[in-house]
């Protein structure tokens, strides 16, 4: 008898990527920004990062063990990644009950209910964080106090919220400025915040290592840059009394965090180039809109999950340029 | 900065192992199979009956239309019978069997190696040999190449292009011939030009190939009206609108023919065979075939008679490895599987591809993660993700819409898909019921 072959449509080579592989890179890119959080906030921030974590890892397991009825997926690295960002997303003294809700939440609701990977219209993390925004208002806008590296529980108000209410008490922006961390400090991550805001240059050294690993494209996180620093830029030259200067913008609150690892996620984000940017342009808008006009001192999480909804559309009206189009 | 097509493309790992490896005459083999459809067209009427003895080169089996061509015996001998036969398609096609007996060459065919360089036919002449010589696209497509040199009234050529670009990894017959028969090459596209009707062309090559830029650059000198033009490497720059982009920077409109912006592309194999049958008389009865794979002892390139055994270049190659997992005809992006090695090599056979146990599986299927990576790699700009839900849910017009028949099967969203996603053969399935639906409203 000849040797039996194995038949299959071309193309019969495959490349080494995998949906695991990709999954860990992106949480391998966070792990500077988290181990900055680590040390800035302590303990807590690393009891919270596990705890949420673990929750996600292991409700997904439960969902998909007992209620789905199916293989469990989780060594694809999904939940872990959510776990991570669900943390990065909070402040390091949140109570480990909310923490766990806000895990349920992110991969119950955000995730499995919708079918598991791949299916979910927002991106989970978020969902869960904005649940535990709405739900838990006072735990989850009481930041430790770490200026000048001492670690308490008092609360501290992060620079985003100082200029917000400033502006409403009517002291001018300059004022508010003189009690501000500076941009180097911001920059570096020396002020209050959830465990993943304090970190612009760290979060910007896991953008550039999934840029070369071509995990993400430059798209969405260009476009949201570029729109809050013209944005805002525009009302700053207009009124600099009033409006914070478009640096300060992109340094603080969650942009860093939100415009590189969570606006980019594949799942929830539109898919052609074009489209992208349409995505990333809509994003930036909303986030200052809500940073100056809204209730909120941060918006972008309320912007990402905005424009997620408006990702199927996107996908639906803007194609890719076809070759050979007719005109 | 090299030129390249624009939109999409993948780089899968080059793995040309034969590179190097000059061409070697594969000794005749017993008994050949010589399948009458061996190109895309109506398939030749056999013209010999069992027993009839014939000589090398000689007609079997003429062309029956316009789209159709010859087949000639490549071996002297008898003919043992005539019979459906498996092939590369994995059906059985009528074929004419020959035991072979010497190696007589039918009169009138020169099979030395001396280069002959001029020639007195003009156009309608040249065109009437290469139909007389079988020749087809060498590239794979096999469409005859007589046809493509007759544009449709009121279309006219203006650039030949010569495909040298060998995208698919592994191959390296269109490299070795670039290399060792570099003038009959230039003899044969001068031909090409003149059977077109046009002043210029175009060797298009990917600079993985340093040495075959070179030779036909410095060849190219004595022969007005050739350039060599070096292309960056990029699958699929062998596609025909891939080239004809990234050569001319012309784009063929969806659903039209290259000639639709004056280009006309020929494989740097098909122009060889011109040469040979126009200047030498030599029908289209051999061919270079890669002989290659990871786990092969002895990958090579070979000379080979249509109609030997794929099964006698393998156990020239070294014999089939034990980890063999699948055997392709062709290069690993567009290749096809084959169920058996005991098929011929074709006119179409650019390569056979033994891919081993660790390569030769699918792996499991994942969700789609929407990472819009079949997307961005689609050279025809298409969304390989919504054409696969569209086939798989049966909404027929609107994949029409989504263009699904612009696809062009090179695969590069199935390699390139993290989560596994057989996107090509959904798209395939798709293709066939639109175009049928296409077909069924003229």
């Amino acid at each position: 008898m000849d040797k039996i072959f194995t038949i299959t449509p071309s193309p019969h080579i495959k490349q080494g990527d995998s949906v695991r592989k990709i999954m860990y890179t992106v949480i391998f890119a966070l792990l500077p920004a988290l181990a900055w959080s680590f040390i800035v906030f302590g303990l807590p921030a690393v009891v919270i990062t596990l705890t949420s974590v673990v929750s996600c890892v292991l409700i997904e397991w439960l969902i998909q063990k007992y209620l789905m009825k199916v293989e469990p997926t989780i060594n694809d690295g999904s939940a872990i990644l959510t776990g991570i960002l669900l943390a990065m997303n909070v402040p390091a003294g949140l109570p480990l009950w909310i923490m766990i809700i806000g895990a349920f939440v992110a991969i119950g609701v955000g995730k499995m209910s919708f079918g598991g990977l791949g299916q979910n219209p927002f991106n989970p993390a978020l969902v869960g964080r904005v649940f535990l925004l709405i739900s838990f208002p006072v735990q989850m806008t009481t930041w430790p106090n770490v200026t000048r590296q001492a670690v308490d529980a008092t609360s501290e108000a992060t620079p985003l919220a100082l200029v917000k209410e400033g502006i409403k008490s009517g002291s001018t922006v300059p004022e508010i400025m003189q009690k501000i961390p500076g941009y180097d400090e911001l920059l570096l991550g020396n002020f209050s915040g959830s465990l993943g805001e304090i970190s612009a240059a760290l979060l910007l050294l896991g953008m550039v290592y999934m840029l070369i690993r071509k995990v993400i494209t430059w798209h969405i996180p260009v476009s949201i840059f570029a729109t809050v620093f013209v944005f805002t830029g525009i009302l700053w030259m207009v009124d600099p009394m009033q409006y914070a200067d478009p640096l300060f913008h992109l340094l603080s609150g969650g942009m860093m965090l939100g415009a590189i690892y969570m606006a980019t996620d594949m799942v929830s984000s539109p898919m052609a180039k074009k489209g992208q940017l349409i995505y990333g342009v809509g994003i930036g808008l909303i986030t200052v809109s809500i940073r100056l006009w809204g209730a909120y001192p941060e918006g972008i999480s309320f912007a990402i999950l905005i424009m997620n909804a408006f990702t199927p559309l996107i996908n639906n009206y803007v194609k890719p340029k076809r070759f050979g189009e007719k005109k | 900065m090299l030129k390249t097509f624009k939109i999409g493309g993948v780089h899968p790992a080059e793995n040309k192992i034969t590179a190097d490896k000059a061409v070697e005459k594969l000794p005749l083999p017993k008994t050949v199979t010589i399948p009458i459809a061996q190109h895309i067209g109506a398939p030749a009427k056999v013209i010999v009956k069992r027993g009839d003895m014939v000589k090398a080169g000689q007609l079997i089996a003429q062309s029956a239309g316009f789209v159709s061509t010859n087949i000639h015996s490549s071996v002297s001998g008898k003919v043992k019978k005539i019979d459906s036969v498996f092939d590369s398609s994995g059906y059985k096609k009528e074929s004419v069997v020959i035991d072979v007996d010497g190696d007589e060459w039918a009169e009138g065919i020169d099979t030395s190696t001396d280069l002959i360089k001029n020639t007195g036919l003009d156009a309608k002449a040249i065109n009437k040999k290469i139909l007389e010589g079988g020749i087809v696209g060498l590239g794979g497509a096999t469409f005859p190449t007589h046809v493509k040199l007759s544009p449709p009234p009121g279309m006219k050529a203006e650039v030949l292009l010569i495909n040298g670009v060998e995208c698919e990894p592994y191959l390296t017959a269109d490299h070795r011939l670039m290399l060792e028969h570099g003038e009959e090459l230039l003899v044969g596209i001068n031909l090409l030009k003149k059977a077109l009707g046009v002043d210029r062309a175009v060797i298009g090559i990917e600079n993985n190939k340093p040495d075959a830029i070179e030779h036909l650059t410095v060849l190219s000198e004595n022969y007005s009206g050739i350039e060599v033009c070096p292309l960056k490497v990029k699958y699929p720059q062998g596609g025909e609108k891939q080239l004809i982009k990234a050569v001319t920077g012309r784009e063929v409109p969806s659903g039209a023919l290259p000639i639709a912006v004056g280009a006309v592309v020929n494989n740097v194999g098909t122009a060889l065979a011109v040469y040979e049958a126009v200047m030498k008389n030599k029908p289209l009865v051999e061919r270079i075939v890669t002989v290659t794979g990871k786990s092969l002892s002895k990958p090579s390139n070979f000379k080979v008679r249509i109609g030997t055994p794929v099964k006698e270049l393998i156990e020239a190659a070294g014999g089939l490895p034990e980890d063999t997992a699948k055997v392709i005809s062709g290069g690993p992006m567009m290749g096809k599987a084959v169920a058996s090695i005991d098929i011929p090599v074709a006119k179409g056979t650019s390569g056979v591809l033994i891919i081993n146990e660790e390569e030769g599986h699918r792996k499991q299927v994942l969700n789609c993660i929407r990472c819009g990576r079949c997307v961005s790699v689609c050279p025809m700009g298409l969304e390989p993700f919504l054409l696969m839900t569209l086939a798989e849910k049966k909404i027929w017009d609107k994949a029409e819409h989504e263009n699904v028949m612009d696809c062009i099967e090179c695969g590069s969203c199935s390699f390139t898909c993290p989560a596994n996603r057989p996107l090509l053969d959904y798209i395939r399935y798709g293709k066939q019921t639109v175009g049928g639906i296409i077909r069924s409203r003229k």
